[in-house]
This record gives C-alpha cells, structure tokens and sequence, in this order.
C-alpha cells in the first residue's frame, strides 16, 4: 500500500471522485433527508435546541462540579471511577482494570473516545483479544480499515465491499444481500458475547445527579457489552456529563433526530453501577474512565464551545466538502467541521492548523446543529490563529499581504486594475481567461476566470455620474 | 421613500471584475427611487484577509472603507450577501476592543444587501421581468445563513418563470480562498452544482453574489453550456443597465 497523503489536500484529492467518496455523498444525502424530515415533523424542535444548548453550555461552564458530583454519584452506586489525563493513562487503566479482573476477551460497542485514544491496538499489543460489535465497526475492524463517519462509520464502503470482506475473512459464502450480511454478523458475535469477559463502551450522556451513562445504539449490540460480561467499563470524554435527567431527556430529544432522523434511536442502555443483589443480570463490576486527553485545554481557548457538542454527526452530513470527500480526508477520527475544530484542539496546531480551511465556511453546520454551536465563527478563531502563529502558507499569506497593500490604498486599486487589465490581454478570449500563472493555475483548472474590466465600475462612475 | 439617497459599496469584484452588475445596481435603485451617491476610491471589504484569519490585513482593508463611508450620511447598499455579512455581523468583531469600534458599529448598522434593502426596507414594487426565461436561482451562503436573506430575491423574481432547482440551498464550492488553496475540491462541489442546474431545465443562473456567480460561470464555460448567468440586479435592470 502508497503511504497516506499527509495533508488534507492530498487525502481528499485522493479520495475525489473514487466510489468510496460516491458512498459518501450518497450517505450523507439519505441521513440529511431522514434529518430533515424529522425535524419538520417535530414543531418543538427548535425550542428543543435552545433548550440543549442552554444545557450544554450550563454543564461546561460547571464541569469540575458536575464530573465530581458525577464521580461521587458512580461510586454511591457500586461502580468505580478513574481520571485519565491523556491517551496513554487512559490505556493503561483500561488495561490495568482487564489484568486485574482476569480478562482476556473484550467485547466492544461503539466508542469515538476509544479511536481516539487508540485503545484497540493498545489493547492488542498487549495480548488482549478485542472484539467490535457494531456492525460498521466490526466490519471496519475485520477491514483493518478506519470509521469514516462519527455516527456511520462505513458509510464509505457498500454492501459489496462487505460481501466480498466477510467472505474473504469469515469464510462464509459470498452474498451481498444486506438481510443476510447482517444474520452473519450476528451469527459470528454472538458467541463472542457469550464468551467474553469484558464489556468496554462509550458513553453519549452521563447524567450527575444519579451517577448513570447513557448510550444510544440502534442494534442492541451496546446493550449486551454492558450487561453480558462480567465486567463493564464505560469510556467517558469529560465534556459529556449533563446535570439532571431533565437535561439528558433534552439532548435525547434532539440527538436521534439529528443523527439518523429517529425520534429515538432503538436502545436507549442506561447503566447505574454494577449488578445488585436483587438484578438477574449485569457485570460484577462497572469502571468509569473519564478522559481529558486535551479536553482542559480546549475548554480553555477561544473554541471551548465545540465541547459542547453531542455527536450527532449532523454538521458532518451537511458539511459539502465532507459530503464530497468523506471523513477519510481528514486524516483525524473526527471528521467534518466538528473534526476540524476538535482535532487542532485536541492534537495541537501542527499538523492540524490545515483542517479549519477545509471549508467553504457555507455555515450549513451551523444551521442543523442541534447546540447550535457556531462552528464557521470558530473555523475563522482557528484560522486566525494559524494565521497568527505563522503557519499559512507562503504563496497564501504573500498574496494576501501584496493584495492587502494594493486594496488599503485608492490610488494604487485604480493603478492595479489598469495594469492587471493590460497584462491579461494575451491570455483573454472573449473577456475570459483560460489559463492563469502561479496559484491562479488551481483555479483555470476547473473554471475559467473574468479578465478584469478595461472599463471599471468606479471608472465608468466618473466619466459618467462624477461630479 | 421617494428621493431618498443612498451610499452604493460596489465591492471589489463588482467594480474590477463585473462592472455591468454595479451600473445595473445604480439603474434599479434609482427606478425605486433613490438618489444613488458613490463615493470615490472604494476598493474591497476586507473579507478575503478576514476569511483566511488575516486579522491584521483585513482590519486595514475594512478600515480604509470605514474611513470612506463615515464621511457619508444613509443606507449603504451592497449587491452582494458576503460583502454586507462581513460589513454587518463581522466588522463589529473585528474591531471589538479598537479604536474603530464605534466606528465600525456606526458604519455597520447602516448596511443592507441590496434584495434586503429593496423589498424589507423600501417594499418596493419592482419585478424582474425576463421573456422566455427559465431562471434557476442561486442563494449564496453568506447571504442565505448569515443575513437570512432569500425570501427577498423571490419576491422580485416572482412574475418570472423558476426553475425547480434541487439542494438549491446547497453551497457551491467556492468559498474564497477555498477555490485556490484546494481547487479540485471545490470543482468537485461546484460540478455536483452545475450538474444540479443543468438538470433544472434553466437557461438563466441567477444570483446576488458576483463572487459565487464568476466561479460557477468559469465552471459553465468549461461545460459550454448554453445557461446565461446574471446577477439579479441585472434581470431587475433589464435591458436598461
């Protein structure tokens, strides 16, 4: 296999155009339908968002009390609670806590924090067995592949690509019916969950006053990660805890109908604490891992508000530059305008200052987000700082400083019209120009550019209207 | 409203590169009757150094407008959503904690894009007329989501024929800067656009963004289509501008 580009540019342009990307777009216009139809069939809708956002932002603005009331709350009940401060402590206490309960397979529902602190291959190199059991992350794992998507991890591959991969890896019989892929999933991890020692999952909301997480899953599969083994542990990203189940019943309300278009996704798993006395089922014992790893620092910075984000995956199925590239693009495991501010905020400015101008700044993100985090306002922070920090590139930030001098000055615009409208001269046909030098090549690639005018409007003005 | 003077802001690309659009501007606001003033020397917004994280380039690009316009007293009208956006909502935070603030707040309350300006302010009764046209209409972002216009251009263009455009809302790749620093990707977004109007029957692209309309008219040329792109200031005008 070539190398991954290493810029945004060179993955997107990789992936332009390739029946993967096709996937993509084709995904992310079923899930806008779906979107948009449960929206306009639910009037309070927006009512909902304000609401959420008020919650969102209430719960940032109080974090350390909430997590610590969370963790008191987690330990009344039985559970256990750990602080990770990074990727690699949390890690090490996920591995700590499985040596320490004797397991050796692992189960797995689906967890954005656990991609993102790499818990798999951690995990595997240590000799753990790790099973996935979404359907679209078991296939990314049998893949060796990566989620492409927040909420739809391989809306880049179709049922083709699957069919192909559970024959060649299950060994089972090609079929690339959806009905019949899905009943060999099934069939293989069931036996898994029957077997396994441990259950790892995310956590959507964890709600403070009663120490409980949330998550919402649409197979059932979240719900036997954390009920069948005899251990269960929640990963938690800081951000996510809410005070009170009114608050976390708002986020329900929006999240579902955000992401997929349900009014509630199928399994709404709620855990608080460990198997009791009187329960029939549930693991011996519940871990909480509550994950900074660069959560403190971005609730510090200017963009402290994408914290408050839920998940949804909506600005992503909105966004045109996801819907054209996918999430692969981004080199990150958030994607889309949320990813681009998440991911600079979380892994630092180099290499990730690119990502914010992975956009058009169209603010369709902003329009559907159900927090309605204004995520072009915080794409144009992060510009600015790269900008400021000196990371532009040269051509960019030259051409603009030359362009700047030109355009702060009246004389020197009407001079730099003039000349421009000469110089074009041999390139122009008819007005147009087909081909242009330098950086302007990217643009006569696609599209032909206007010569300027050899009559500007301020020049027609006056010799016409001027005084 | 009859007399009323108003300060026309060209914006750069109107006044380099698509002149007829700013002398159609001047045609319909003086047939709604205003008084159209222009002040000499204007030259662009600032918004390309704001949208790149520029801060300082674009606070000298923004300043030396402000300085023009604050010697001039009325509306200051724009025929273009981006412009007005970045003159209206950003200008304010852009100098937040400088010297201009108030001045940028003074200037920044007296812009309207120019659909906004005809039909929310002047409730003017103009119709754009255009025989045997079938016209698609694009609504540029900034515009759309950051103005919240739409409702306006509809108005006007409501005695002519419209095209069914699908994902008519949709951006259409060009995104300033976006256009050059990643061009293929932008054509990518751009191509599913054009294949959208095509597919619309148009034979007339409407907007009231220059910078928009100049991308996806290069992009059209490269189709040889047939589809004529005007700004709406110019199917206002008519064949007066």
């Amino acid at each position: 296999m070539s190398p991954q580009p290493v810029t945004f540019l060179g993955r997107a342009e990789a992936l332009l155009g390739t029946r993967a990307a096709e996937s993509v777009n084709q995904g992310m216009l079923h899930l806008t339908a779906m979107r948009d139809n449960a929206v306009s069939g639910f009037p309070l809708m927006d009512a909902m968002r304000d609401r959420a956002r008020v919650i969102r932002l209430h719960a940032l603005a109080n974090l350390d009390r909430l997590l610590s009331h969370f963790a008191d709350q987690v330990v009344a009940q039985g559970g256990a609670v750990h602080f990770a401060a990074d990727a690699v402590e949390a890690n090490q206490i996920v591995a700590r806590i499985l040596k320490e309960t004797g397991s050796h397979l692992v189960v797995k529902s689906k967890s954005m924090v656990s991609e993102e602190i790499d818990l798999n291959r951690y995990l595997e190199d240590r000799g753990f067995e790790v099973v996935e059991t979404d359907l679209g992350e078991f296939i990314v794992q049998l893949a060796g592949d990566t989620p492409s998507h927040i909420v739809a991890p391989i809306i880049h591959l179709d049922r083709h690509d699957v069919g192909t991969l559970f024959a060649q890896k299950l060994g089972v019989e090609e079929t690339f019916d959806p009905t019949r892929l899905n009943q060999i999933a099934r069939d293989h991890l069931r036996e898994t969950f029957l077997k396994a020692d441990a259950g790892i999952s995310g956590v959507n909301i964890a709600v403070a006053e009663s120490g409980s997480v949330i998550t919402v899953t649409n197979e059932g599969n979240g719900r036997l990660c954390t009920t069948a083994p005899r251990v269960h542990i929640a990963l938690l990203g800081m951000e996510r805890v809410v005070s009170r189940w009114e608050d976390a019943s708002v986020i329900l309300e929006v999240l579902a109908r955000s992401a997929t278009g349900q009014r509630l996704t199928s399994y709404t798993n709620v855990v608080t604490g460990p198997r009791r006395e009187s329960d029939e089922d549930g693991p011996e014992q519940l871990h909480v891992v509550i994950i900074d790893n660069g959560r403190s620092e971005i609730l510090g910075s200017d963009t402290a508000e994408i914290l408050a984000c839920i998940r949804c995956g909506a600005c992503l199925n909105v966004c045109p530059v996801f819907r054209t590239v996918g999430g692969h693009a981004y080199g990150s495991v958030y994607s889309g305008p949320v990813g681009s501010i998440v991911t600079p905020g979380l892994l630092g400015m180099e290499p990730w200052w690119e990502l914010p101008y992975a956009s058009t700044l169209c603010g369709a993100c902003e329009e559907v987000c159900p927090i309605r985090i204004q995520i072009p306002s915080m794409l144009l922070k992060l510009r600015a700082r790269a900008a400021e920090e000196g990371r532009l590139p040269g051509w960019l930030e030259r051409g603009m400083r030359r362009y700047t001098n030109i355009a702060d000055s009246s004389s020197k615009w009407e001079r730099a019209k003039r000349l421009v409208h000469t110089l074009t001269w041999p390139v122009s046909r008819g007005g147009w120009i087909r081909r242009l030098p330098g950086r302007g090549r990217g643009w006569t690639a696609y599209r032909d550019f206007p010569r300027p005018a050899r009559e500007s409007f301020s020049a027609w003005w006056r010799s016409n209207r001027g005084a | 409203m009859e007399g009323r003077t108003v300060q026309l802001v060209v914006t750069c690309l109107v006044d380099a590169l698509a002149p007829q659009v700013g002398r159609a501007t001047v045609t319909v606001l003086e047939r709604a009757g205003c008084q159209v003033d222009f002040v000499e020397g204007q030259t662009c917004c600032g918004q390309p150094a704001f949208n790149v994280g520029m801060v300082t380039e674009a606070r000298r690009m923004a300043g030396h407008t402000l300085d023009l316009l604050d010697v001039t007293k009325g509306p200051i009208v724009v025929p273009s959503g981006s412009c007005a956006d970045m003159m209206t909502r950003h200008y304010e935070e852009l100098f937040a904690g400088t010297d201009r603030e108030q001045q940028a707040e003074r200037i920044s309350s007296r812009v309207r894009e120019l659909s906004q300006f005809l039909v929310d302010d002047l409730a003017t009764d103009l119709k754009a007329s255009c025989e045997g046209c079938l016209i698609a209409y694009h609504h540029s972002c900034h515009g759309l989501r950051g103005l919240g216009l739409g409702h306006q251009a509809a108005n006007l263009l409501s005695e002519v024929e419209m095209a069914e455009l699908e994902g008519a809302t949709d951006c259409c790749g060009f995104g300033g800067a976006f256009a050059i620093e990643m061009p293929a990707v932008s054509a990518a977004i751009m191509n599913e656009k054009l294949d959208r109007i095509e597919a619309s029957g148009a034979d007339t692209l409407v907007g009231g963004e220059v910078s928009c309309l100049i991308h996806l008219e290069g992009g059209l040329r490269r189709r040889d289509s047939k589809i004529v792109v005007k700004h709406l200031a110019e199917i206002l005008a008519g064949d007066d501008s």
